[in-house]
């Protein structure tokens, strides 16, 4: 994991000073509300409905057991004992009181986290693959040019108050698990013929209101020029975005306006001054930064001792370890390791993405005794211990199912995205968090939802789209009709390589007919489906004609 | 006379401000001011009238909506370039700060008016502002603490073009043809 050196450090006990000193000032008096406002949005406090809420980043959803720690302790120090994973993994407390936000943030200091830029227009936390360096299909670890990225975008003077927030994600991988045709800016690293690193840039992709999927701005650029392009590309959103309505100010509508080609021209035009600048990357810092994300001391397993570790035998006489291999293991680069997702959605006694203090520490204990002390937040909301000896596959699934870790249901149906909504935000049309429950709790078994197989479901609670409900297999948004809780259904979205946006079925429904909608749904899939086909290729082939008949019908 | 920060980059200052803001056009023709920073468009309309405003009185203030690429070689010999910020929410004027500073090579005095407030100064003076008119209703003492928030900065601005990457230990290793 990427260590702070004095630089870093001195930094942000320098931003804490700044922000300790604007609260002071705003609780007496000579900082208005409205100028106070965009500064404690960049240091990623929001006014809900109930409290604040303080957002703290965690780079690249990377954190080390002792960070989680320090989470759970903030947990329960200064909010109600939990902590809610967000979708740009990230965590939030929404309990929070302003006044202690200079002293959450000391301590987070403390642990090398911070909150700065989760919120407000400004480069956001720079979003990567849950399972970064340890997928057995990556290509190139994307880590340590997102930490570059991070730290360039870190209180930078230039695009503080940019027309709109700004979202950056990062994949070095064949299948996208990062979501980058979803941002503002996406950027894959990949190895052209000769084993150069390179950038493929697309732009102006994002969800929300406007959903579109970015477009490839620039192919085979030199990682080196990683820092002056994206730039080039803030300099020209920060100069022509529109400022004039808050709904029209993100890159894409910019894009969209220019069309992609001509957006491409003037970055290249910008870009063309800024190349071979000192912001040009070096081999140096490269490696300085990639050092801290070298591999951990894996242990080299004979092939005997692989055959023993394999849990597959264990399985044999235990289906809910097995049902569990299958959904939350995945394959790990060095032979005898294995990644483990830990669900946050265990249905009715817990909201997606929701996790307590108590829970924060036995995952800290578990990826110190079964890994090398290093948790993940994927952008579904989980966690991932990404380096698990697959001999000890069996010991941390029996100490995760007592703490509700273990439930089996990644990438299935109730394995669902959703936003905090109407519960918590104070943007919201309607709650997301009680749709969410009863959907799970009407598929409960857990046998029928494995051979319904891979369905994502995400849930928003508004058009902002936080839980990314136009990429779900099936989407649901929250709508206000006269003051009332209405959801808009949408199916066929798609997230990965080949991101699609879901398509609404037809008006929309009550809170209470949702599960039997989603039934429906089901019903359609199971009728139609060739055998192992997942949930989306049956729809791409019938289309959503079927669907709407049986769920419209009287 | 209103008081304005100077600041050199080392070191700022509070000082008397010669210098007048013309906002509404009309004021062009006020009497006992010396020195103005005249709108944009109205020295350009002088200019095409075949008028020659003082060279060493005359300074011109660009909103962010105007349109001055064409203008740039006379801009740039100005003694004072001002850049609005019709709130201090809109950052089009540290691009437009950042372009003049580096790609037009503007060496006079660039002044940051409209609602600049305290937090946002040191931004400013890293985009290359090297004068600051808060607005009327802050103290601008208090204001002046905004210029030395920070010791350390990551990347390169116009203050300082060298990132801090470059200057970390191990910066100096040959690695031109070096691939991750
Ligand atoms: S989608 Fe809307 S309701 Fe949900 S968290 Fe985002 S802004 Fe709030």
């Amino acid at each position: 994991m990427y260590q702070y050196d004095h630089y870093d450090q001195i930094l942000l006990n320098q931003r804490i000073e700044q922000y300790r000193d604007q609260v002071g000032r705003y609780l007496a008096g000579t900082l208005s509300e409205e100028e106070f406002l965009p500064l404690r949005l960049q240091n990623g406090v929001y006014s809900q409905r109930h409290a604040y809420m303080l957002r703290v980043a965690i780079p690249y959803g990377t954190l080390s057991a002792n960070q989680l720690r320090t989470l759970a302790e903030i947990g329960e120090t200064w909010d109600k004992g939990f902590g809610h994973f967000t979708t740009r993994q990230n965590i939030q407390f929404n309990w929070i009181r302003l006044e202690n936000t200079p002293g959450i943030m000391e301590r987070l200091a403390q642990a090398q986290m911070h909150a700065i830029q989760t919120s407000g227009n400004c480069v956001r936390n720079i979003t990567t693959d849950a399972f970064a360096g340890v997928a057995a299909d990556e290509v190139m670890d994307p880590r340590p040019l997102a930490e570059i990225l991070r730290q360039w975008s870190t209180l930078n003077p230039e695009f503080a108050f940019l027309p709109r927030k700004f979202k950056i994600a990062m994949s070095g991988t064949a299948t996208d698990r990062a979501v980058v045709r979803a941002h503002d800016i996406g950027i894959h690293l990949y190895r052209d013929e000769n084993g150069a690193a390179m950038l493929k840039v697309l732009v102006g992709g994002g969800l929300g209101r406007t959903p579109i999927i970015g477009a490839v701005i620039r192919e085979a650029l030199p990682w080196r020029h990683l820092i002056t392009y994206v730039e080039a590309v803030l300099r020209v959103f920060n100069r022509y975005g529109r400022r004039d309505n808050k709904y029209k100010a993100r890159i894409k509508i910019l894009v969209q306006a220019l069309g992609a080609e001509r957006f491409a021209a003037e970055v290249e035009q910008e870009w063309a001054q800024l190349k071979d600048s000192p912001s040009t990357l070096t081999g140096a810092e490269y490696r300085r930064v990639a050092a801290f994300f070298d591999p951990p001391p894996y242990e080299e397993l004979e092939d005997a001792e692989l055959e023993d570790a394999d849990p597959t035998e264990l399985a044999q006489n235990e289906p809910e370890f097995r049902r569990w291999l299958r959904r939350n293991v995945h394959p790990h680069k060095i032979a005898g390791y294995a990644s483990v997702t830990l669900s946050t959605k265990p249905g009715l006694s817990s909201p997606p993405g929701d996790i307590s203090s108590a829970q924060m520490r036995a995952v800290a204990n578990w990826a110190e005794a079964y890994g090398f002390g290093e948790v993940r937040v994927s952008h579904e909301q989980n966690l991932v211990l990404p380096d698990i000896r697959q001999s000890d596959l069996y010991a941390l699934w029996e100490e995760a199912t007592r703490q509700g870790l273990a439930t089996a249901n990644i990438g299935l149906l109730t394995d669902i995205i959703a936003c905090p909504g109407g519960d918590f935000c104070s943007l919201a049309n309607a709650r997301s968090i009680p749709i969410a429950q009863a959907i799970q709790g009407r598929f409960q078994d857990l046998d029928y939802l494995h051979d319904l197989g891979d369905l994502s479901l995400n849930i928003n609670g508004c058009m902002n789209a936080c839980a990314h409900h136009h990429i779900g297999n099936i989407g649901i948004l929250g709508v206000d009709k006269n003051g009332e809780e209405w959801y808009q259904v949408t199916l066929g979205g798609r997230q990965g390589m080949a991101a699609t946006l879901g398509k609404v079925i037809g008006p929309s429904f009550r809170a209470e007919q949702i599960p039997d909608v989603i039934e429906k749904i089901i019903t359609v899939f199971t009728r139609h489906r060739h055998p192992g086909e997942p949930f989306s290729e049956t729809l791409l082939r019938l289309g959503l004609e079927p669907f709407k008949a049986h769920v419209y019908a009287q | 006379m209103s008081q304005i920060i100077r600041s050199t980059g080392q070191s700022a200052e509070i000082i008397e401000d010669p210098w007048y803001v013309v906002r509404d056009p009309a004021g062009l023709d006020l009497p006992g001011h010396a020195h103005r920073i005249i709108p944009f468009q109205q020295w350009r309309a002088l200019l095409e009238n075949g008028m020659t405003p003082g060279a060493e009185t005359t300074g011109v203030w660009l909103s962010p909506d105007d349109e001055f690429q064409d203008d740039l070689v006379q801009l740039i010999q100005l003694p004072l370039l001002a850049i609005d910020f019709p709130s201090f929410r809109d950052g089009r004027g540290y691009s437009i700060a950042y372009l003049l500073r580096t790609r037009c090579s503007f060496t006079g005095e660039l002044r940051a008016i409209g609602d600049v407030l305290r937090d946002q100064l040191f931004y400013m003076q890293r985009c290359g502002f090297n004068s600051f008119a808060v607005r009327a209703d802050k103290d601008i003492h208090d204001a002046l603490k905004g210029l030395t928030t920070f010791s350390v900065k990551y990347q390169g601005a116009v203050d300082d073009p060298v990132p801090l990457f470059r200057k970390r230990e191990q910066a100096t290793l040959p690695d031109e043809a070096w691939e991750p």
